[in-house]
């Protein structure tokens, strides 16, 4: 087996052996989640974690879903209403937690580098479940699942990622996976959206031209902040120009397959009805990928945490 | 149709040449060469003819605003005053600021006898926090984007809007002023502004809303205009830029190139201006810029205030004046000064105008708009500010004695004004 992390903060530190162990075990619980009794027992008797700094019901749910399935026992707090208004620091409410002795933490947190702060704290292993506008690594492994299963490889696609480039840490952890795989990354939007080196891929202003010849299309969500003048003019106009209509899609490869990160805009960045299209839209594949590809993740993390406490007893002559 | 314009001083301003010569019109465009076969003769007498002046910066009452200027009393002045293109200003009640709205001011303006395009607010309600919808705005005929005087103070969001206006190929116009300095002033700093207690703002602050907005147009790489340029001290800065290779050009107003501090007088509102009336040396300075081609642009900034904005005390009064009527006499006033050459004027006043914003017209080469103005450059005259035909009659020239009259004005190969 090749994983070697102590935790999962981002796509970066991970080699492309690491990414394919992970999404080979991801695809065995593909598997076991489509039996009625979807059940194993990697992550027994571990505590897991979840805490989320920023609202979150979907990327939360597959996170508890994934850890219970693998039979952790699996607690969510709610941070954004508690001790964090009181004036805790991050800091504190980590050692807090710390004390607590989780085995797996899952944290999501507004703002970028946070995670990486509180891994730094804590005895346990930690999931990036996104952080600001930084890593997103969860998405970007399961976007990678589904294009995979459904292009029957993840080496040398075409691969567009549309809409608001500059704050989005899906983007940043796709197109680190995605270049790490050995794709041709382009990257669509509004300049006003896109960040000033473009992460050195093609750039595309024109929606039309970044979509020829793609063989994925991979839409993004834009914030309803972003929408009032600020960045781009209006969702009319941004739906007119960087929307993912028929007409743009037409200029894709005929099988491209359509990708959004969720929750969607309709009418906003993607056409109600391509979304909807079952030939092109793999939207609730990449659902369900995400339940297996984070229940990977916990495992092999896992693993790996008990490989060291293993190790680390030995030589403390503890039985464990 | 064909008209054969004979005996005529022809001014061209693309080959920068004044000679005598003829010019033949067929269905609306400038002819290669003399078409022999019928049509109407027009002799010019060994008068000027020259394109129709391409005004950039009027304001048009409409809407909100028409009992100070309709579209059809702006379009009468401009034929008039030998404008065959009028290039309007977004500044009205409400603002030129969503598609729909061009769209419909372009509808109008249809009917009119000269060429009417729109600017658009480069902000919504020219309030300076959201940009407009800039790609629908371009479809629906906006040649440009500007907040006018209003200047956008958040500089983050301006960045945002020519970074967007980038995309688009679309022009941004910049009011360089700095929104600072220049709060509440209605004067030059100096003596006179001293003298007579007026607020004043010193001329650095143009340069210094020149420089702010030049950073950023090399950061962002959009197209940008100056409309106005009047300090002497902002001429390096533009210098610079230009020689830097950005793609700036900038204007300056007729008012500012003919008259100084000192012409305000005795508080006299009609030569209340935004920017105000400069030096001496200012106004000599920019003369000369425009003569070496530094300042691209002449406009009249046009801006109807009707009698009582401006029976008020000079802080108080609105500013601006009407010139769609004066642009060419007092131009001419320039050119009889020894300061700059017909040629050199029209190259100003019609040739680059109509170039910046992609326009036809400008030009008296073959397949050109047959958009033409012939006057007399020496016609003298006083100027009595009720015989203009603006409903507004707001202008500094009023009992002034000018040189320059227009005889005839053609938009497309059609008469709009003069005799016969």
């Amino acid at each position: 087996m090749t994983f070697r992390q102590r935790h999962l903060l981002g796509i970066e530190p991970l080699a492309p052996a690491e990414i394919v162990t992970l999404l080979d075990l991801a695809e065995r619980y593909v598997e076991l989640n489509r039996r009625t009794v979807k059940r194993a027992d990697a992550l027994e008797g571990l505590t897991q974690v979840n805490m989320f700094f920023e609202p979150s019901t979907r990327t939360q749910a597959s996170f508890e879903l994934a850890g219970k399935r693998l039979g952790a026992d699996v607690m969510n707090m709610a941070v954004a209403q508690s001790s964090v208004t009181k004036g805790e620091t991050l800091i504190d409410t980590a050692l807090t937690l710390n004390a607590m002795r989780p085995d797996l933490l899952v944290v999501r947190h507004p703002e970028s580098g946070a995670v990486s702060l509180l891994a730094s704290k804590v005895d346990c292993a930690v999931v990036n479940a996104g952080d600001g506008r930084h890593e997103h690594p969860t998405q970007a492994l399961l976007d990678a699942l589904t294009i995979r299963r459904a292009k029957g490889r993840l080496q040398r696609l075409t691969i567009a990622i549309c809409g608001d480039i500059a704050h989005s840490r899906v983007a940043r952890s796709n197109l680190i996976l995605l270049g790490k795989m050995e794709n041709r990354i382009r990257l669509v939007g509004p300049a006003t959206l896109m960040p000033a080196d473009g992460f050195g891929c093609e750039v595309f202003e024109d929606m039309a031209a970044g979509l020829e010849g793609a063989d994925v299309v991979m839409m993004l969500r834009l914030q309803k902040e972003r929408m009032d003048g600020g960045f781009i003019p209006s969702a009319r106009e941004y739906f007119h120009r960087w929307g993912l209509d028929a007409e743009k899609l037409a200029r894709a490869k005929p099988d491209a397959i359509v990708m959004h990160p969720g929750p969607m805009n309709r009418g906003v960045e993607i056409d109600g009805t391509i979304a909807d299209d079952i030939r092109r839209s793999v939207i609730q594949d990449q659902v369900e990928m995400g339940v297996a590809v984070r229940m990977a993740a916990l495992d092999l993390l896992a693993r790996n945490l008990r490989a060291e406490r293993g190790a680390r007893a030995t030589e403390e002559g503890i039985r464990v | 149709m064909t008209l054969h314009f004979r005996n005529a001083r022809l001014i061209n301003p693309e080959a920068q040449t004044d000679r005598l010569g003829e010019l033949v019109v067929v269905d609306e465009r400038i002819a290669p060469g003399p078409e022999p076969e019928g049509g109407t003769v027009i002799d010019c007498r060994g008068k000027c003819l020259a394109p129709g002046l391409v005004d950039w910066g009027v304001k048009i009452g409409e809407p909100g605003e028409r009992h100070k200027e309709s579209l059809r009393s702006a379009a009468l002045a401009a034929a008039a005053g030998g404008v065959t293109t009028i290039v309007a200003r977004p500044d009205t009640l409400p603002p030129l600021d969503n598609p729909e709205a061009v769209e419909f001011a372009r509808r109008r303006a249809a009917e009119a006898p000269v060429r009417i395009r729109h600017q658009s607010a480069l902000t919504r309600g020219r309030d300076g926090a959201e940009m407009v919808e800039m790609a629908f705005l371009k479809d629906a005929g906006a040649v440009a984007f500007t907040d006018g005087v209003r200047v956008v103070a958040d500089t983050r969001l301006l960045s945002r809007a020519m970074t967007y206006a980038r995309g688009l190929d679309a022009l941004i116009v910049g009011h360089p002023q700095d929104p600072g300095l220049s709060r509440g002033a209605v004067a030059t700093s100096g003596k006179f502004a001293a003298l007579y207690g007026l607020p004043a703002v010193a001329p650095i602050a143009e340069r210094m809303g020149l420089e702010r907005d030049l950073a950023l147009v090399e950061a962002t790489g959009c197209r940008w205009h100056a409309d106005q340029i009047t300090a002497a001290c902002a001429l390096s800065a533009l210098q610079r830029a230009k020689a830097a290779g950005l793609d700036v050009t900038a204007g300056t107003s007729i008012h500012h190139l003919t008259l100084n501090e000192f012409d305000v007088g005795d508080y006299r509102t009609f030569f209340r201006f935004t920017p105000p009336l400069r030096s001496e040396d200012d106004r000599m300075a920019v003369v000369e810029a425009v003569a070496s081609g530094l300042i691209d642009v002449i406009g009249s900034f046009h801006t109807p205030q009707d009698e009582e904005s401006k029976r008020l005390p000079f802080a108080t009064a609105a500013p601006g004046a009407v010139g769609l009527e004066t642009l060419l006499p007092a131009a001419m006033r320039l050119y009889h000064q020894g300061g700059l050459s017909l040629p050199q004027l029209w190259r100003a006043m019609s040739l680059n105008p109509a170039r910046r914003l992609g326009l036809e017209g400008g030009s008296l080469s073959p397949g050109a708009p047959a958009d033409l103005v012939l006057f007399d450059p020496d016609a003298p005259f006083v100027l009595d500010r009720f015989t203009l035909r603006s409903k507004s009659k707001n202008t500094p020239f009023d009992g002034a004695r000018m040189e320059g009259r227009v005889l005839g004005t053609w938009v497309g190969g059609t008469r709009v004004f003069g005799d016969g």
